[in-house]
């Protein structure tokens, strides 16, 4: 025993010491302090188990007042609120399709742009930076998802959009705006307000947390999986897409969830550059709104119940979306698991 | 299999006199000369020059550090992913030197098929691993495939325990399992040369023992180049044996020579485990 502790200490100098001493005592008397621990261990099971119901009861109270909150206009307007597009504070007249489609779409644009860019830059940083250029890069892209999103709305409306306006969308309808059928997309004034311009701004704001998910997960890669792949003959892009992309999948589109999620709630910065009008339109140069958006704008004004009721049922909308595209990524995972095979 | 004779032509290269398989009439398949290797400053490997004999195995032995993996690494530029690490001299390989900046390294990996200490199943199906190597360079129908795939893993002496289950995850198998399906994989592409680097270090020994019978197999087909911390393995499976120390080559010769009769002191310390 005297010679165990003296070699163990010997390998390990500092950190074994107390442990091992530790050790020893609780060997040597148990009995004493199993009690003292059993009681010690029932809290604390018990105070783990209480923070997470936390959160439980947390999401069930939210959700149930969100409901009784958003009642009157349910009860007034039926199921129609979702699919209806009226807005109408005057007639007391109201239909949220607009602004949840404009939350949809402009957080599909998020994705769509920020999704490839975000694999790009995770996939520079992990497999063809240069070392003197990963950190600064890393930092870079940690520093933009620190950014207030009020920034991103400030340089939305006053830098982007008359850029994008004056440039960007003439050439867009000039050019593919002539094309059947998705030439309709690029289509409205070229105000450099709009859905597109919305999607764009929140498309730089989910990148970095995107691309920083997808480095992280890439990082963790055994690099004798990717050095088996390239020892087949297999390219970059080949080992990227076939093997790191699949390992990790479960953490890609964790990220993407995380870009999602942050997408359809954000706030500040759509409101300064969407336009604020409740239009539907498949061209998206047209302003339009958001579900947060809206209630951003309207909520102090709401003096009329049925009108704040709607906007709370946005709000529910909302929630619902997000837990729709949780469950929708779960689904997703699953069936990618059972894709590559399923495990014994 | 084998399409293409090798041409001696760096028979005149004016290098040190090498150490070379010839005597035994088996023809180099790669032959080096001269090699040093660096990983940044430090000096890897030391005026290394010997040839893998075609459709024999070679073996790399030595201590921890000897440079024997190095070596392997060499052999498929695999050092080529990692900045800082770079070699020089001669690698021929069907009469190019595989070091020239100009060499297809997707190619050459193609040619010179690679497998792992550890076992490194992709995250696909048992099928899809198979096919994954071969559809990079190959378009074959879905029936060749089927082909293709089923003479790998009856090479790899795995297709009687997965037959029934192409479909199922490569990483459910055990362990011996996911390192034949690799070296099936590394068939399947059909390689000129197999590296194996310690093919068998994380196996059981029955997982060993089924591992080495079927490299005893595949040289009838493959130029095998084993690295191994088990000298009994390599006196077992090699034809040819390299003892590596401190990234020099001390030895190299026909395996039986090299155990039983050593020419040099320090080759005989290790192997008789005086030292290592």
């Amino acid at each position: 025993m005297a010679s165990d502790g003296a070699t163990l200490t010997m390998d390990l100098p500092v950190a074994a010491t107390p442990a091992q001493g530790g050790r020893v005592r609780r060997d040597d008397a148990p009995p004493p302090s199993r009690g003292h621990g059993q009681l010690g261990d029932l809290i604390f099971e018990n105070l783990t188990r209480l923070f997470a119901m936390l959160v439980l009861g947390m999401l069930a109270a939210i959700l149930i007042a969100l409901g009784i909150a958003a009642w009157p206009a349910l009860r007034e307007f039926g199921p129609g609120f979702f699919f209806t597009n009226v807005w109408n504070p005057v007639k007391s007249q109201f239909g949220g399709l607009a602004p949840i489609y404009g939350t949809l779409v402009t957080s599909a644009i998020a994705l769509l742009i920020g999704v490839p860019v975000s694999f790009g830059i995770a996939i520079f940083l992990t497999e063809m930076c240069p070392v003197a250029l990963k950190r600064p890069l890393g930092t870079a892209v940690e520093l933009l998802a620190a950014v207030p999103s009020i920034i991103y709305g400030m340089w939305g409306l006053f830098v982007f959009a008359p850029w994008f306006g004056d440039h960007v969308q003439p050439l867009l309808t000039s050019t593919i705006g002539r094309l059947p059928v998705i030439g309709a997309i690029f289509q409205g004034p070229p105000s450099g307000i709009g859905l597109a311009t919305a999607g764009i701004i929140l498309s730089v704001m989910v990148i970095p947390f995107i691309a920083s998910v997808m480095r992280d997960v890439f990082e963790v890669v055994p690099t004798v999986l990717k050095e088996s792949a390239y020892g087949l003959g297999a390219t970059t892009w080949e080992v990227v897409w076939n093997v790191v992309l699949p390992y990790t999948k479960v953490g890609v589109i964790g990220g993407i969830m995380l870009g999602l999620g942050r997408a359809l709630g954000e706030t500040m910065a759509v409101t300064f550059v969407i336009g604020n009008a409740y239009k539907i339109s498949a061209a998206l140069f047209e302003p339009g709104n958001s579900i947060a958006s809206a209630l951003a704008n309207e909520f102090n004004e709401a003096a009329d119940p049925v009108h704040r009721a709607s906007l709370i049922s946005l709000g529910l909308v909302l929630f619902v979306l997000t837990t729709i595209v949780l469950a929708l990524s779960r689904m997703l995972i699953a069936r990618l698991a059972r894709g590559e095979g399923a495990r014994t | 299999m084998q399409t293409q004779t090798h041409t001696p032509t760096h028979a005149a290269a004016p290098m040190p006199p090498p150490m070379t398989a010839a005597q035994t009439a088996a023809e180099p398949k790669m032959s080096i000369r001269g090699l040093d290797f660096y990983y940044g400053q430090f000096h890897g490997l030391k005026n290394v020059s010997l040839d893998i004999a075609e459709r024999r195995v070679t073996a790399f032995i030595g201590p921890s550090g000897c440079g024997k993996s190095t070596l392997l690494r060499t052999l498929n530029r695999m050092y080529s992913l990692y900045p800082g690490q770079r070699a020089t001299g001669e690698i021929l390989f069907h009469g190019r030197n595989i070091l020239d900046p100009g060499v297809d390294l997707n190619m050459l990996r193609a040619k010179v098929g690679m497998v792992f200490q550890k076992p490194t199943p992709f995250p696909m199906s048992i099928y899809d691993n198979i096919a994954f190597g071969v559809r990079l360079y190959e378009r074959l129908s879905a029936r060749a495939m089927d082909e293709r795939v089923e003479w790998a893993l009856s090479k790899a002496a795995l297709w009687d325990e997965v037959k029934d289950k192409l479909k199922q995850s490569g990483m459910a198998l055990s362990g011996g399992q996911q390192q034949r399906l690799c070296i099936a994989r590394a068939v399947a592409v059909q390689p000129d040369v197999l590296l194996l680097d310690e093919p068998t270090s994380a196996l059981d020994p029955i997982s060993t023992a089924k591992i080495e019978e079927l490299i005893t197999e595949l040289k009838r087909d493959y130029t095998i180049a084993i690295v191994t911390h088990n000298m009994q393995q390599a006196a077992r499976v090699s034809d040819f044996t390299a003892y590596m120390y401190l990234g020099e080559l001390i030895e190299f010769g026909a395996t039986d020579a090299l155990f039983f009769k050593p020419q040099r002191r320090e080759t005989e310390d290790y192997i008789t485990g005086r030292f290592g």
